[in-house]
């Protein structure tokens, strides 16, 4: 491929410094008050916000199997423009990600779509089914060097095999992924139980069913001495648990959704099932916890748990409806909306919860860097000014059940640069024939 | 706003109204009155007394609400629905003498009659107005007219008594032209 | 009112205007008169995708008695239970004219995503939606005490009515205990702490673990409909300790005031909730609530059918 030679100018690296910056070869080149190069093309960014390239840990891309709902190409397209440089592929597809073929060819569609990374998680046990454990390191030595393995949409409830799980990955420095939902205490969960819950009368998803797996696996992983990662925490309750794992040295790091961030469960009263999700929404004491959580580092990262539903799916009744929403577009927004415009994260806070802590806590080493000289150019370029009206219409998700349809949120991903080349130019993501 | 009917007019009609109901009626024997709510009811009610002082009789006297039988509901709003409460002597081979405050379109009248017929087979059904305002839109007279008014479609006519309204009274408002 | 879709749907005089209106053609039924040519010319569908025969002859019987015209469109060979969409088959009845649906859905919420997402233009009746509610039942309740117990008072102030046993699962429960707090009741749930949802504190309604307690102190109870599985759902560990603390027999009913009544909804698990000369006494007016259950309907399909459409901002 041509690599263009690109000079970003005028903008203020993670918010504050302002400086030019080079990006030429797949790497940044030199950042500096002032760089003119008549060889690049020159990007005028002035006054935006210079972040690195965004990486999610959580993304449903629905390829293999669910290809009428999303693909890999749609997904890393909805990425692009979210400003991400990096998804992971949860192994939940069909057939499941759970053997070194399935990750390969996650992985390849991923390189052909040449939009973003995509890193496929490989399931913890096969089929998803919380058994048998899957080929763990058969997927780690494969080209695509799985090291996130998750049964999302599903618990790993049997302790022995969590237990298992957890001292296997070990062997190459990976971590486990959980969906933390205890199965019998969820049987027909439909939303969060409390007073909502009880006067709709829907099926009610206590916390404590999340709560109650957090704490078991933090003193798994504590006795194992292994990495548990707690994928899309929900629950004050959650955080206290995590809080206290981390104050004893346990290794275990945390994400929240955007959605987790904002909305609450009683948005359920429209029973539009729009607003359904796993987990569900919580209360608005629950989401203050989570952002402040967020803002101290109890919570690590943010990650979308992107997920594309096809309409039928949507269009009816809330308890046949299937659960998710997608968020790869709106990510960014809805944390400028609820961390920073509330004054909880800086321009430098975003940078690390959503795109150098995912990356770390991944072990995807190109990704998630300071922006330095050297570095590999994963870059977003984000005008916090602008405000921008979400509508499902205009998605480059193949699905369009997002809950933020008609909502106006602040700050606007007008650029984003993956591998030194341009993805997004002027908030337009650019066919893979332009790059 | 004029006033058409004083208090003194009011009890004037329904007095002489009685009378003439009596005569074609050779006496209050086989007489049942049935006022449409809410004022007709009303004047049901003041006709039976009045009757009662001449012939020395209790006159059976009811009411008939006409609400579920109406060909406008659908113009308006629901309305609500009124009593409906018929003497216990019933209405089969009465001569029923149908009472109400304003004839007009002559369709609220239709519908007592279509009402009347689910409750059984009177032998002579007669109509009293307190005040007959023209602009008939069905082939419908009164028996007993209080006071023949001559209004434009523009207009409203307001019957006020004082068992709801603090006031024997009839109005015109509006301009005639 | 377009819809009846909750109880949240109705402020206090609605909902006497509906009590009111079901006085007046209940004196019109008891009459000779059984046909009122009130609604002649519309097109109500039944659309029961959950069976319950008694609700579903109930509005049947209601439409009829206003000369509505009436299309049942039951679960049973229906398109509903082949996986036909709620959407699907709303657009079919908007194809057909239907001026109102009365529908019957497991699903709650069902009625409301039906009125919400447009899919029809015609009014949305809820004759019971899943675990959520069922209005029509709790107006037909409130009918069913006013005439008993309000001396003639408009609504139900001052009187304390019990609502006793699965109210976890019970749409009945949910719109009674909405409906007769709105007409100023004191309403108290009965029942063992699994079959009361989380949250239900926040209700108008005080618990009470302790049905012998209550029983002297109501004017009415209203029994609820347990089902036998909710045993193997480790709600409570068999029937007969069910019935022992939380059935109502002849002994307990013994210890009710004088002018109490029972209730039930239907279908009743004689022997379990209710025994069988509970069933059958004097007190209970179980066998009244579904006669009252034919005028109450009336009044709902009159107050949302029978007027023209309404202007913007009334009601």
């Amino acid at each position: 491929m041509q690599a263009t030679r690109y000079v970003l100018k005028g903008g203020k690296i993670l918010g504050n410094i302002q400086s030019d910056i080079l990006i030429a070869n797949g790497v940044i080149e030199n950042i500096a008050p002032t760089i003119n190069d008549d060889s690049a093309v020159t990007v005028n960014v002035t006054g935006n916000v210079i972040l690195p390239g965004l990486v999610d840990l959580h993304t449903h891309l629905r390829e293999p199997g669910r290809e009428d709902s999303e693909t890999v190409l749609s997904a890393s397209k909805a990425g692009a423009k979210g400003g991400f440089t990096a998804l992971s592929a949860m192994a939940n597809t069909s057939p499941v990600a759970d053997t070194a073929g399935v990750v390969e060819q996650v992985f390849r569609l991923g390189q052909e779509a040449g939009l973003v990374d995509v890193f496929p998680i490989g399931a913890v046990t096969h089929g998803l089914k919380g058994e048998q454990l899957s080929e763990i390191g058969a997927m780690a030595d494969s080209l695509a060097r799985v090291r996130v393995f998750s049964d999302d949409g599903n618990c790993v409830f049997d302790p022995l095999v969590m237990r298992r799980a957890l001292e296997y990955i070990k062997k190459f420095d990976g971590v486990i992924a959980q969906h933390a939902q205890e199965p019998r205490l969820t049987v027909g969960a439909q939303m969060n139980e409390g007073s909502i819950s009880a006067t709709l009368g829907l099926k009610g998803w206590p916390a404590i069913a999340e709560e109650a797996i957090i704490a078991r696996d933090v003193l798994l992983a504590d006795h194992v001495k292994s990495r548990l990662h707690i994928c899309h925490v929900t629950t004050a309750g959650g955080v206290e648990i995590i809080r206290w794992a981390k104050a004893r040295g346990i290794q275990v790091s945390a994400e929240v959704t955007p959605h987790h961030l904002l909305l609450t469960d009683d948005l359920a009263t429209t029973y539009d099932p729009i607003f359904k999700v796993n987990p569900p929404l919580r209360t608005t004491a629950d989401v203050m916890a989570l952002r402040e959580a967020l803002a101290d580092g109890t919570i690590d990262i943010v990650a979308t748990d992107h997920a594309p539903h096809s309409s039928e799916t949507k269009d009816c009744e809330w308890q046949e409806a299937s659960f998710g929403m997608i968020g790869l577009e709106t990510a960014l927004s809805i944390v400028v909306k609820t961390m920073v415009e509330t004054g909880l994260l800086d321009w430098a806070g975003v940078a690390d919860r959503m795109s150098i802590a995912p990356a770390r806590i991944g072990r995807y080493t190109q990704q998630g860097r300071n922006l330095l000289v050297g570095s590999a150019a994963h870059v977003t370029v984000i005008d916090p000014t602008k405000n921008w009206t979400v509508d499902r219409d205009l998605v480059l998700s193949k699905s369009r059940n997002t809950p933020y349809h008609g909502y106006e949120l602040p700050g606007l991903v007008t650029h984003t640069f993956f591998g030194g080349h341009a993805t997004v130019i002027d908030s337009q993501v650019l066919d893979k024939a332009a790059l | 706003m004029s006033v058409a009917l004083s208090a003194e007019d009011i009890s004037r009609a329904l007095t002489r109204i009685s009378h003439e109901i009596l005569e074609r009626n050779h006496g209050s024997a086989e007489i049942t009155l049935l006022g449409i709510p809410t004022r007709g009811a009303h004047l049901a009610a003041r006709i039976a007394t009045i009757m009662t002082g001449i012939e020395g009789r209790e006159i059976p006297y009811g009411t008939l609400d006409i609400t579920l039988y109406r060909d406008d509901l659908r113009l308006r709003p629901p309305r609500t629905i009124m009593p409906t409460s018929i003497p216990s002597i019933g209405i089969a081979g009465r001569d029923v003498i149908l009472i109400d405050d304003v004839l007009y379109s002559g369709r609220t009248i239709r519908a007592a009659l279509d009402a009347l017929g689910e409750v059984g087979r009177p032998r002579t059904v007669q109509l009293a107005v307190l005040v007959d305002r023209g602009h008939r839109e069905l082939p419908i007279r009164a028996d007993y007219v209080g006071k023949n008014l001559p209004t434009s479609p523009r207009q409203s006519v307001k019957v006020q008594l004082t068992e709801i309204d603090s006031i024997d009274e009839v109005v015109i408002e509006g301009e005639a032209n | 009112m377009r819809h009846l879709l909750s109880i949240t749907d109705l402020t206090a005089a609605d909902a006497i205007g509906i009590l009111n209106t079901a006085t007046e053609l209940a004196r019109i039924n008891e009459g000779q008169v059984k046909k009122l040519p009130t609604l002649r010319g519309r097109t109500i569908v039944n659309l029961f995708a959950e069976d319950s025969t008694r609700t579903r002859i109930s509005f049947e019987a209601a439409a009829k008695r206003l000369s509505a015209d009436v299309i049942n469109f039951s679960a049973k060979g229906s398109s509903l239970s082949k996986g036909e969409s709620l959407k699907d088959t709303a657009q079919t009845l908007q194809a057909m004219g239907a001026d109102a649906v009365v529908i019957r859905h497991s699903a709650s919420g069902a009625a409301q995503r039906l009125a919400d997402l447009e899919w029809m233009s015609g009014s949305v009746i809820n004759a019971g939606d899943g675990t959520h509610e069922h209005p029509s039942q709790a107006l037909l309740d409130a009918f069913t005490i006013r005439k008993h117990l309000s001396k003639g008072a408009n609504d139900l102030a001052g009187l304390r009515i019990a609502i006793v046993g699965d109210v976890l699962h019970s749409r009945v429960a949910r719109s009674n205990v909405l409906l007769l707090s709105l007409l100023g009741a004191d309403v108290v749930l009965v029942a063992p702490p699994t079959l009361l949802p989380v949250g239900v504190e926040t209700w108008p309604a005080s618990v009470s673990y302790d049905f012998d307690a209550v029983i002297p102190n109501v004017d009415a109870i209203m029994m609820l409909r347990v089902q036998q599985e909710r045993m193997t759902d480790l709600f409570f560990p068999n029937a007969r300790e069910y019935s022992r603390y939380f059935g109502l027999n002849s002994e307990r009913m013994s210890a009710m005031a004088t002018h109490a009544i029972v209730m039930h909804p239907g279908p009743m698990n004689r022997g379990l909730e209710i025994s069988a000369d509970v069933a059958d006494s004097a007190r209970s007016v179980i066998v009244e609530q579904v006669t009252n259950g034919v005028n109450i309907r009336m009044a709902i399909l009159y107050v949302l059918l029978a007027g023209g459409p309404l202007e913007v901002g009334s009601n």
